[in-house]
Order: structure tokens, then sequence, then C-alpha cells
């Protein structure tokens, strides 16, 4: 079957079946690498794309259900050739990633944070990023990557979206609030209903 | 050779990590971004059995799919290929990419399938009709030692692959001596370091050129040889392509056998393969496993709290096949009293095949569950004693005046003041003020405990275990190396030889030889060569490269110096000591100088005014032996790795007594790794190892089924780490330089996890000590503690 998907403002066409997933038709039909494979089941982020601003995994769609939606890849984020969003050169700054894997998907995550909300808390960096797994940094400097680049955001003239558009009630909670959280308890059985 | 610190221009400064501007635009080059002209892909066929003959394997409905292309079996490549190579002496226990005859562990993969694309490819392997006949099983470490297991290698006779008691010092005599003994049990769950990336191979022959090419996520010492050795062609037929970006390793991408089954099925077929696992593939059966270990530890101690011997039993889980991980038994014999000094020590390190997956090498190579149970059983001597729990760690700790200091299994600590460090650490806290908090906590109806683990990282890894382990074994070096080429306009390039998996490297590098040659960093260009045109090197393993490969290229650009001020001597007619190099330019006393392009026209251009004898051009290369590793081991002693970084962790958990689940409130670290070079790096290593460390003390394990399923086998179940777990972590430095590297860096690229199981599994117990309770397995988990703590209540009700 035939997609048309807007990918970083522009619009391409694929044959695809059915089943392929969002994730693969990025990097196979349109050799849009910086997207990434981790898990394949929705659980670690690394595969993580904006549809219409919002951080989805993009393992978890297919490239039919993608159709009619402004796709951003991290690709599209990088004003020019050779040249870093804020954010991106914000990792730089505190050296917020180290083998680069989780690294697209974690700085889309962030990205979307602060379109929307202009200055986060730790608190909130830390669930906006809870859904993107890195195992070389310890978040750390991640989110300090993040705060660096909030308040470089504050002080630029970069339009952002108006946090009235998010629906962030809904997103909040949709994770813990904290701690750590086990298989089990996770998996545990509500109230019949 | 050591520079002067006050000096440093590039060394110790916050200078940004120059591969992070291509990671951070989605432009690294990982091996699933590599895609050939004409590539076929590869599916896997897991066993369905933990030991089972493979009576038969019909692939006829696999083989009539449009699109698929081959079906490769364990037998077919069995016989076209050599087994991969184990560490030990243990030819019996062979290992093949696929299983040959008999499968020796559920998911182990029988079959490989190769298709026009992977969805097929997968698709295929599910018309694969395999007859299996199901054989007994062993999964637990000491029913594999018991001589009636089900052997997992019935040719090798039983399911020991090591059994070896090293006895150093005169531990009968001191535990005779001694006045008080405890002995205790503590287990280190089967975790791993999973990486976000799984592993991946491309494999490309080339029958015109005889050339195999390579593309891996690979972080494997002689990588290209094993593979040379196992398809039985000469190694420079092997050509691995070493710019591939590694999305994370930290020890495990070891994939040999997916290597050797790609490049088997590239030459077989004339085409180019690739296989990247999916997450099941390398959680299950990727040879990606880490260590899986019980300790029985007895301690011999005084009343005031010295500890005087050990006896370690180490009793290690390696799974179904052999290869390295055994020698993950043997590494921490380098630092087996941790930092303390304990007279003698008796160690006997046991490994036993059994049907699980099979183990690798996992950051700290062993090292990490070894200071676990160290630190337990200094937590432990304090409460036999009533002593405090520092106050024993004090007490026994090696002082800053006793270096060099050599320990009973005959390795020298170069350097280090851990007083210092604790004093740094307790200073910046206030403890006494955290164990107020504690108590408040407590009163309030929390469960609350004080994690306190200090211990040594061992780096610049050389392999000293192996001759250790493995008397047929002689080796003695673990090299690694550099190349400086300066081009006729003056830029200057640098080769370095091995693949990167975050390590920053290139960093690395042009800091060091900016810091020599006085020319600023990010003008120098770092490349990896494929393995053909590269020196010899042994990869980012040990906690080497600043040592190793920061080494290598102090060495060179020193080399490349003394060329210069060479060259300057001979114009100025002067002798080469009267010659100042500064900035990239060299001058005289009289005030006759020569700048860079100068300098470098005449090496490039003016032969006629170099020095007789003088090669032309500006190239120096070092390849750089590991300091202080030069022994083979004698009478069960040998100096392991050079340099000792030490790290001392305190942690403040809280436990809600209802559900059992712990929170950290806070966590610091003091942290001494010698001259730090580049402090954004040792930070995220530091940062990221306590994250792993936290993992495998409170969450991560693969754990299996008593049929052998392995049953945590995705990140719904195997839980990793995220943001909300990992707390905001304090780093409180200390420097004490190492006397063995060029800039008194010592290693950091195991910091952290080394010691944070450790001090949080004693947080835990602290926060549980007043319940009358311990735990001494890890992963402690949330159900455990919410059980346990049930339970404890409960029999306090009933007295």
């Amino acid at each position: 079957m035939k997609v048309e998907l807007k990918v970083n403002g522009v619009t391409r066409s694929a044959e695809v079946e059915p089943r392929n997933t969002l994730l693969d038709t990025l990097r196979d039909k349109f050799l849009l690498n910086g997207t990434h494979a981790g898990c394949e089941h929705g659980v670690c982020g690394a595969c993580t794309v904006l549809i219409d601003g919002e951080p989805v995994r993009s393992c978890l769609m297919f490239a039919a259900q993608a159709d009619g939606y402004e796709i951003t890849t991290i690709e599209g984020l990088s004003p020019a050739p050779g040249e870093l969003s804020v954010i991106q050169d914000a990792f730089c700054e505190t050296h917020g990633l180290q083998c680069g894997y989780c690294t697209p998907g974690m700085i889309l995550s962030a990205h979307a944070l602060l379109q929307h909300n202009e200055s986060p808390s730790r608190e909130e960096i830390v669930e906006a990023i809870s859904g993107n797994i890195c195992r070389c940094t310890g978040y750390g400097q991640i989110v300090e990557a993040i705060q660096f680049a909030a308040e470089r955001l504050q002080g630029s003239n970069v339009p952002r979206s108006k946090p009235a558009q998010h629906k962030q009630s809904e997103v909040e909670h949709d994770a813990p609030e904290e701690g750590i959280l086990e298989a089990a308890e996770a998996d545990a059985p509500t109230e019949a209903v | 050779m050591s520079a002067d610190p006050s000096t440093f221009r590039f060394v110790s400064t916050n200078r940004r990590v120059r591969e992070d501007r291509r990671f951070v635009a989605g432009h690294g080059r990982f091996v699933a971004d590599i895609a050939l002209e004409g590539m076929l892909h590869v599916a896997v066929l897991p066993s369905q059995h933990p030991a089972a003959k493979i009576v038969s394997i019909d692939a006829s409905a696999a083989l009539a799919m449009p699109g698929v292309h081959y079906v490769l079996t364990g037998d077919e490549l069995a016989g076209a290929t050599d087994q991969l190579m184990n560490g030990l002496d243990t030819p019996h226990v062979r290992r093949f990419p696929l299983a040959v005859g008999q499968t020796r562990y559920a998911g182990e993969w029988i079959a490989a399938v190769v298709a026009d694309t992977r969805a097929l490819a997968e698709d295929a392997t599910e018309k694969l009709r395999v007859v299996y006949e199901p054989r007994p099983f062993v999964l637990k470490a000491e029913e594999a030692l018991k001589p009636e297991s089900a052997p997992v290698h019935p040719d090798h006779g039983s399911n020991v692959l090591l059994n070896k008691l090293f006895v150093w010092g005169e531990v009968d005599k001191h535990f005779a001596e001694s006045p008080r003994q405890l002995s205790f049990r503590v287990t280190w769950g089967r975790n791993s370091t999973v990486p976000i990336e799984t592993f991946g191979v491309a494999a490309s022959w080339n029958p015109w050129s005889e050339v195999l090419d390579v593309w891996a996520s690979i972080q494997m010492p002689k990588y290209a040889d094993q593979i040379a050795r196992a398809l039985r062609i000469p190694a420079n037929n092997v050509r691995v392509h070493q710019d591939v970006d590694v999305g994370g390793s930290y020890g495990v991408k070891r994939g040999i056998k997916q290597s050797v089954l790609v490049a088997h099925l590239a030459r077989r077929l004339g085409r180019p393969v690739r296989f990247i696992e999916d997450r099941l593939e390398n959680m299950r059966s990727g040879d990606a496993h880490g260590p899986d270990r019980i300790f029985d530890v007895d301690v011999a101690f005084n009343d005031d709290g010295i500890v005087k011997s050990m006896k370690i039993r180490a009793l290690d889980n390696a799974g179904a096949y052999a290869g390295r991980a055994p020698f993950q038994l043997g590494k921490p014999i380098g630092a087996i009293v941790g930092p303390y000094k304990i007279e003698s020590v008796q160690y006997r390190a046991q490994s036993v095949t059994t049907n699980k997956a099979m183990q690798e090498a996992v950051r700290g190579f062993g090292q990490a569950p070894t200071n676990y149970a160290i630190e337990t059983a200094i937590d432990k001597v304090a409460a036999a004693t009533g002593l405090h729990r520092m106050e024993v760690r004090r007490r026994n700790f090696i002082r800053k005046e006793e270096f060099p200091y050599l320990i009973p299994s005959g390795s020298t600590y170069d350097s280090g003041d851990y007083h210092t460090v604790v004093d740094k650490v307790f200073k910046h806290i206030d403890f006494a003020s955290m164990e107020k908090e504690r108590d408040r906590l407590r009163a309030s109806g929390m469960l609350a405990g004080i994690g306190i683990a200090a211990c040594l990282e061992p780096s610049g890894g050389n392999s000293s275990f192996e001759p250790l382990l493995n008397e047929k074994n002689t080796t003695t070096t673990w090299m690694d190396s550099c190349r400086i080429n300066v081009d006729g306009l003056g830029f200057v390039s640098v080769t370095i030889h091995t693949t990167s998996s975050g390590q920053g490297h290139e960093t690395l590098v042009g800091t060091v030889i900016g810091e020599v040659l006085q020319i600023d960093p990010d003008m120098i260009r770092i490349v990896r060569p494929d393995t053909l045109a590269s020196l010899p090197s042994n990869s980012p393993v040990g906690s080497r490269m600043a040592i190793m490969l920061g080494g290598a290229a102090f060495h060179a650009a020193q080399k490349l110096k003394a060329k210069l001020i060479k060259i300057a001597a001979h114009q100025f007619g002067c002798t080469e000591d009267n010659v100042t190099f500064a900035s990239g330019a060299a001058s005289d006393p009289a005030g006759k100088s020569l700048n860079w392009a100068e300098l470098v026209n005449i090496a490039h251009r003016n032969y006629h005014l170099l020095p007789q004898d003088m090669e032309p051009g500006l190239e120096t290369t070092h390849v750089m032996q590991v300091p202080t590793g030069n022994k083979l081991p004698e009478n069960g002693r040998v100096q392991m790795y050079p340099c000792h970084s030490f790290e001392f962790h305190v942690v403040l958990v809280t436990i809600d007594p209802e559900i059992g689940k712990p929170e950290i409130k806070r966590y610091v670290i003091g942290h001494d790794c010698g001259t730090v070079i580049n402090p954004h790096i040792v930070k995220g290593m530091t940062l990221g190892g306590i994250a792993h460390g936290l993992g495998a003390a409170l969450m991560e394990e693969f754990v299996y089924d008593d049929q052998g399923h392995l049953i945590t086998q995705s990140f719904m179940d195997y839980l990793l780490p995220s943001a909300h777990e990992i707390p905001k972590v304090e780093i409180v430095h200390h420097c004490t330089p190492s006397p063995h590297t060029v800039f008194g860096q010592k290693g950091s690229g195991e910091s952290g996890y080394l010691g944070s199981p450790a001090a949080i599994s004693s947080a835990i117990n602290d926060a549980v000590a007043p319940l009358g309770i311990s735990f001494n397995k890890l992963p402690i988990r949330v159900s455990a503690i919410g059980d346990a703590i049930a339970e404890a209540q409960q029999a306090k009700l009933q007295e």
C-alpha cells in the first residue's frame, strides 16, 4: 500500500506493507536513520518521534496510521546542516549523552517539553524523559542539559507552541510519580468491575 | 614520564566532548544504519528446550517461501567453521554460533533463515519444523557442581569449568589466631548492562579480492583475529570497519557467534548479509548475560574490628558455554582485599556450566560482585563488634603513606588517600546530621537506612588473569596504540585503532595530543581506520583507555615534538636541549624561531635542511605496553592492573513499610581517579555507573523458571531504571595522581558501578535492621522487601 507522510515539513510517499511500523518506514524508506530501534515493544523510547508535536513511539505505530500528521524526527530539529538547535547544543554543553543511541529520542522528548513549558521543574523534566531509557549517563547530565536549554530559550525569541495546546493533565497521570515500579505491582489486577 | 599539572592547558578543563555533535543531530553511524547493495537479512530460530537432542530440522516449507534464500543449520556451520575460542583450557566445551546436535539452553539458536527482509526471515522461522528429544538439564550452580548433575557438555566430563584454590599468606594461622570470626553467604543475581542498541553485524565477502568486510556493534579485543580463526581464513582477509558507532556496550558487545554466523552466510551466498538482534534475541540468547554468583565468605577479625584474613569462595554460573566468562573470577584477584590491609586471603574460584544463556564480560569484569561481598563483610564485622561501620573501614584502610602497597595476591596498588576522600565526603554531607535525619525518619514511622561502601576500580586493563587461570596462556601484553600524521599544510590527523561505545576516545586523544603539541585540540582530526590499516590495539576494556590510549597518544605526540625540536635545533645550530617548544613553535636562546608552518614545511619539502638520516614527513606512532604488567604469574600471584581508582559511596534510603518500596533520599560519592582528562566524561561515567549499580541492586535480573525458561526477557519484566528511579547524585572529587601514567590519570570507565550495589544493599539492610531482618541476595526487589517486612512484623505481633 502507498502512504503519504509529512516528515520534517516535506511530504513524501512510500510503498509499504500494512504491517510496517513508522519506525521501519522512516529508516528503510526515507533513510532517516536518526530514529533508532531499541526494544520494539514500546518501553525504551529510542524510537521516539514527534507526531503533531507530541512524543510518540514510532515502533508502536504503523506507517499507515501516521498519514495526515506532522511527523518530526531528530533530523528535523537542526536549523541547517551543521547547525544545532538550542536543545541539541545544550546536550553538547553538559555532555548529556555518551553512546548517542537514545539521544535522538531523548532530545525530541525534551523538545516537546520545552515547547509547552518554559521553565520546567526538575520533577517535570524527569517526568518528561521518564519514557526514554538511557543506559550510559544515569540521566544527571541529561537533566542538566534540559535545564540549561530552558534557561537559554527563555532568553531567546524562538516561538513556541502555547501551553494550552498540550493536554498536560492526561500525560501526567500516565506514570507513577516517583520511586521504583515493580512488574508485579504494575500488573496487579485492579478491583473487579 | 609525567607532566606537570600546573601547566595543563587542555587536560582537566571543561572542554566539550567532540563526539557529541554528531549524535545530537541524529548523525551517529550505527550498524543498523549500514545498508549494502543487495543485502540479505537474518532471523534465528530459538530452542524451546533448555536441553534437548536435535533429532531433525525440516526447512522445506520455509525454503518454499518467496524471498527466502537459505536456511543454515548448526551441522552445516560446524562443518565449515572452527569452534569459537574459550578462555580456559576446555577444548571439549565446544561452541558454534548455532546449536550442533544438541541445544543447551532455552532460546539457543537452532537455525538461521536468510531472506530479502528481516520480517520475511522471521515469518520463515515459524515454518521450520524441529524434532527435539528433551534431555535432563541443570540450572543452579550448586547442583551443577555435583558430579551426578546432568552434564551440559558430556564430552567435557562434568559441569566444572574452573575450580581453583588460591592461598595468599598465612590464612590458617591468621584464622586460628583471630579472636573473632564470622561467615555469611551473599548472592549476586544474573543481570547485565543491556545496551539500548542490541548487537548487530553486517558482512560482505568479495571473492575477487578475498576480503571479508565486517561492520559491527562490537567492543572486543582481537575481534578480527577471532573471525578469521573461526572461518579458517587468513586474518588479513578480514577487514573490520572500526568507524561504526556502538550504541552502548559496557563490556557485553562481544558478538562473535553472531559475526561468524553472518560472515559464513555472506561467503556462502555471495551476498552481503546483515543480522540485527531484536530485543528478545538479545536478552535471551545474545551471549550477553553477566555474572551469576554465590559468595561464601569467612572473616577473621578482632574486637577492634581489624580484619586479619578472609576466605572467599566464589561460585559462578557461567551458563551453557565457557567463552571468556570464567575470567571474570580472575580479574577481582587484583583487588581481592578492596581498600583494606587484610594480610591473607584464601580464594576459591569456581565456574560451572548450566542450561542458562551464556555469560559474557560485563562492566567491571567481576569486580562489582566481589566488592559487594567484601563490603558486606565489613558491615558485618562492624555489627559484630558494635563499632561504627565507618570506624571499621577507617581502621582497616591502607594509609596514604603506605603506598605503593603490595596486597597478598600479588598486585601492588599504585596510590590512594582513602581517609582524605572519606573525610571530604563526610564534611560535604555532614554525616552526623544525616544520621539524625535517618533517625528522625525512623521516628516518623518510615524505615530508613544509610548505606556505605568503599572500593577500588583497578584500571589500565592488562590481561594477567588469563595466564593466572590458564597455564597454557602466556599473555603479558595488552597494548594500545596511536599514530599521528601532520600533513604538508600543517594539519594534524590521528588514527586510533578500536571501536568506541560512548567513552569519548576522540576527545581523549585530541586533548592529550593538543596538550603535548600545544595546539588547539579541536583542530586535530581523529579517525579510526579499518583493522587492516590499524596498529595493535585491545579495545576499551578493563577501564583502560585514559591510561592506555591516552598514554599511547601522549608518547606519539612526544615523539613528534622531539622530531620538531631536532629539526629546529639543526636549523638554529644549537643542541636540542637549548630549543624551547611552545604553542607549536620552536625558538632558541639567541632569539631565532621557527613557527609551526615553517617546521612542517622543512619536514615535508626541504629534505636538504633535515638532520642527517631523518625520515621526511612528520609521522610518529606509539604502541604502548600496560605499565607494570610485564611478568607471568608466579606461585598464584600476579600484578593485575596498574592503577587503582577509589570510590566511596554514602546513600540515605527510606522504605515505606507498607509496600516495601525503597526511595533514595540522598546519594553522595567521593571519587578519586587521579588526574581527570575530561571532567564531563568522568562525571558521566560515574553517574551512569551508579545507575547501572542501582539496577543491579534493586531491579534487574534474568530470572529462569524451574523449566529452564527465561521469564524476564523483555523490558516489561527485566526492569531498567528510568529517570524516576535514579536520584540526583552529588560527586565529591579528590585527586591522587598515579605514578604510572603520563598525566597521573587512572581509570574511570567502571566508576560508580563498582560500589553502588554494595552501598544500596548496605542502606537497605541498615533500614530493615531494626526489624531483625536482612537481605543477602541482589537484586533486592520491592516484592522481597515488602514480603520480608510483613513477615517480620507478623512475627513480632505473635511474640
